[in-house]
């Protein structure tokens, strides 16, 4: 098995070497090494169980979260893709057509049934050229190569290349078109369909002074911000992926555009998950404590058919939602104007596209509340309430005395968990009304029922406005922060960590 | 007099109780109804539709456009895969931190824990970016493609499930190893042979909620997937939704219904574990 593995590395990292991948590279070399060690050192014995699970946890969880830290304080996005070095060597290879430029009529050969040309060029001066693979060179009228079958003065064959009739050239001029031949620092390329002419390189980089100049029109440019920047404030695009320290961060809470929409979305994801956890929790209890009565007929019947909503996966139960809360055609609608009740604007008014986000979420979470909340009740002694009834306490008294405090006690974790949970609950706010509706005026895609983590959703992968990765990574940082938080309350509020370096 | 009062109070608490249920019931009943409609479009819609048929479902096996059956059995197979792994991995992991003492031991715990508290999702652009890389070097697991798809959730599914996993082996008594090692059995044979059989309880119910949390993800299986063919259920019906909303109401219909369906019956088999608190926020809120 091992050995398998290890021939495998080696063939891989043999293939990256040539492809120049040396980051991958190590990580496959560092990887096969601690493999290597695990599985054939006795006192690693216990890590060879573990290491399956580690690999993907710390590929796939791990490394992503630094790799989104890193990204927080980058440009990276749309018209940022790139390496610095990749859009020098982008610009380099960027030509203009100089005014004394000189054209080239020429004629074009090809190897019969292969993608190879060769290029017959006359100067102006009447000077021939020919290029094949790319290379120039100059050449008499009766060099050997040039063969004219016919003797009528026109060359008809170079070698073994066959000359294209007009025709031909047309089927290949998509290739021709590519064709960049140097010539003297400078390149020649197809102009027209009758010439090539003479271009010059019109960027140059300066690595001394890190700076772009641009020969056509002398002007320097410097990197600034991501982007190749002149004086005067013009940018070359593309721009480049670079490092800008706490700017997006910033960007969040100063800049006005973005800062507003910001700041609703904060507010919202807390009042999002807090009424969540307080509705799915409060009819989730009562319906506990109606069927927690062993007098009860149908109990079972009813609690198969309370808990269907939760059997349900969510994403399906959220777009049939979506269906039924149709502004002009759902259900809903239908069934309130049968009552004489004006269309409510479920998916266009951020009231009651809120409205009924709680309303789903209820219905979708409150079978989950019920479920723990009976295995809790049925963990109170029944002589507490005895004792109750004796000094003679109502109903609401003993609620509020004996069984709310007990039960916040066991299930009080979980209600932060939930917290937690919809916190991030991506796929109902995402699925309902994709964060709509829009909040008017926002730079950034921000919707009136969008939460933290369907916001960093919208800045990367929306179609339509340009990615913003950088952003969005830092958004996820603010999530990240405060989910650390709450889990700190939560662990604090229950043990659970003094616990767990107690028991394992 | 006073068991009037009780009887009273008990027929207010079936009305109320069939009240909720009803609120519990109404989608559901109207997606049936819907499914059944061959009239198909949101508007005509009536609680028992005139003429039931079962067209709808007919047009989805015929949908070229949107092809539903490649859909659910892309939504399956990632998530047999995923359990499956997902649970082998687990359980490899969970046996020596049960086990063994090692050192290390307490914190790889402990470090364990405190990764699975920040949710996968909150670093899809970091993994989508890696994905980009990987294309370039493996177009095997590159974007849109399954085998991404099923690492990623491989590496979201160990942190929760290695503690559960490892509190079940607590219960099973070592008295049964070190038996096996008498008679002659390796380290590995004694895992293999004797713990894994007496573990199947944890991982049946470990394998159901990694398929059911794996079946209903959407936002990273929407990131890194991005054609027709190739797509779960989840980001398939999303797009099928957005599509044509008003006017295929019917064929959603009947999608969501058969969608749903391997899902309640999982469910329903490991609901009672539920009550005990352990595992509910793990899969859903």
């Amino acid at each position: 098995m091992l050995s398998i593995l290890d021939a495998l590395a080696v063939w891989s990292a043999t293939i990256l070497f040539t492809e120049h991948k040396y980051i991958f590279l190590t990580v496959l070399i560092v990887v096969t090494a601690i493999i290597n060690f695990v599985y054939l050192s006795e006192k690693a014995y216990p890590l060879r169980y573990i290491l399956p699970g580690t690999f993907f946890m710390i590929l796939l969880v791990v490394y992503p979260i630094f790799y989104t830290v890193y990204v927080s304080f980058t440009n990276y996005g749309t018209g940022h893709i790139l390496t610095k070095e990749q859009v020098i060597e982008q610009l380099e290879n960027r030509y203009y057509l100089p005014e004394d430029t000189q054209d080239f009529s020429y004629q074009a050969f090809k190897l019969p049934d292969q993608s190879e040309y060769a290029i017959l060029l006359e100067g102006e001066q009447a000077n021939l050229y020919l290029a094949i693979n790319q290379q120039l060179e100059e050449i008499t009228t009766n060099d050997p190569r040039l063969i004219d079958n016919d003797g009528d003065g026109n060359i008809e064959q170079i070698g073994d290349y066959e000359l294209l009739s007009r025709g031909e050239l047309l089927k290949n001029l998509s290739t021709l078109q590519n064709l960049e031949l140097p010539f003297n620092d400078n390149i020649l390329r197809m102009k027209s369909l009758a010439a090539f002419s003479l271009y010059r390189q019109q960027y140059e980089y300066n690595g001394t002074e890190d700076k772009i100049l641009d020969l056509k029109n002398n002007i320097s440019y410097f990197p600034s911000e991501g982007s190749f920047t002149s004086d005067t404030g013009d940018e070359l695009l593309p721009g480049f992926r670079t490092f800008l320290g706490w700017e997006n961060y910033l960007t969040l809470l100063t800049d006005d555009r973005v800062q507003g929409p910001f700041l609703r979305v904060f507010l919202w994801t807390f009042e999002w998950a807090i009424l969540s956890v307080l509705t799915t929790f409060a009819l989730g209890l009562f319906m506990a404590i109606l069927l927690n009565d062993d007098s009860l007929r149908f109990r079972k019947l009813y609690r198969v058919l309370l808990i269907l909503p939760y059997a349900l996966p969510a994403f399906i139960s959220v777009l049939i939602w979506r269906g039924l809360l149709n502004t002009e055609v759902g259900v809903v609608n239908q069934i309130l104007e049968a009552l004489s009740i004006d269309a409510i604007p479920w998916l266009q008014s951020i009231f009651w596209s809120r409205f009924a986000l709680v309303m789903i979420n209820l219905w979708l979470g409150f079978p989950y509340m019920m479920l723990i909340s009976l295995g809790s009740l049925q963990s109170i002694p029944d002589d507490l309430y005895e004792a109750a009834a004796i000094d003679g306490a109502t109903g609401w008294q003993r609620f509020k005395t004996i069984t709310l405090p007990l039960i916040l006690v066991s299930i009080g974790p979980l209600l932060i968990s939930s917290f937690a949970f919809n916190f991030n609950n991506f796929n109902v706010i995402y699925l309902f009304n994709e964060g709509g509706p829009p909040i008017v005026g926002a730079q950034t895609p921000a919707g009136g029922t969008d939460i933290l983590i369907s916001y960093t959703y919208r800045l990367s992968f929306e179609s339509g406005r340009g990615a913003d990765f950088g952003l969005a990574s830092a958004v996820s940082i603010v999530i990240f922060m405060i989910t650390a938080v709450i889990t700190w309350f939560n662990f604090k509020y229950t043990g659970a960590l003094e616990e767990v370096k107690e028991n394992v | 007099m006073y068991r009037r009062q009780d009887k009273k109070n008990k027929l207010l608490k079936h009305r109320v109780i069939w009240i909720v249920i009803a609120f519990a019931l109404f989608p559901l009943v109207w997606t049936l109804s819907a499914a059944l409609n061959p009239a198909n479009t949101l508007i005509n819609q009536q609680l028992i539709p005139p003429n039931a048929s079962l067209e709808n479902f007919d047009y989805l096996f015929s949908n070229e456009q949107h092809p539903f059956p490649i859909w659910l059995w892309n939504s399956v197979k990632i998530s047999f895969i995923t359990a499956t792994i997902a649970v082998s991995m687990t359980a490899l992991a969970a046996y020596p931190f049960s086990r063994f003492k090692f050192r290390g031991r307490r914190n790889g715990l402990f470090v364990i824990l405190l990764i699975q508290i920040f949710p996968q999702m909150l670093a899809m652009v970091a993994i989508y970016l890696l994905f980009l890389n990987i294309q370039e070097v493996l177009p095997a697991f590159g974007l849109n493609t399954h085998p991404a798809i099923i690492t990623i959730y491989l590496g979201g599914a160990i942190g929760v499930n290695t503690w559960l996993m490892k509190g079940y082996l607590d219960t099973i008594p070592t008295s049964l190893e070190e038996a096996a090692y008498i008679d002659g059995a390796s380290r590995f044979q004694a895992f293999y042979r004797i713990i894994l059989p007496l573990a199947r309880p944890i991982l049946a119910v470990l394998f159901v909620l990694q398929f059911i949390a794996t079946y209903s993800e959407y936002i990273l299986a929407s990131i890194i997937l991005n054609s027709n063919e190739k797509y779960t259920l989840a980001v398939g019906l999303h797009l099928f939704i957005s599509d044509m909303y008003a006017n295929r109401w019917g064929v959603f219909s009947a999608a969501a219904l058969l969608g749903a369906l391997p899902i309640v019956i999982l469910f329903m088999m490991v609901q009672k574990y539920i009550v005990h608190g352990l595992i509910g926020g793990a899969v859903k809120g």
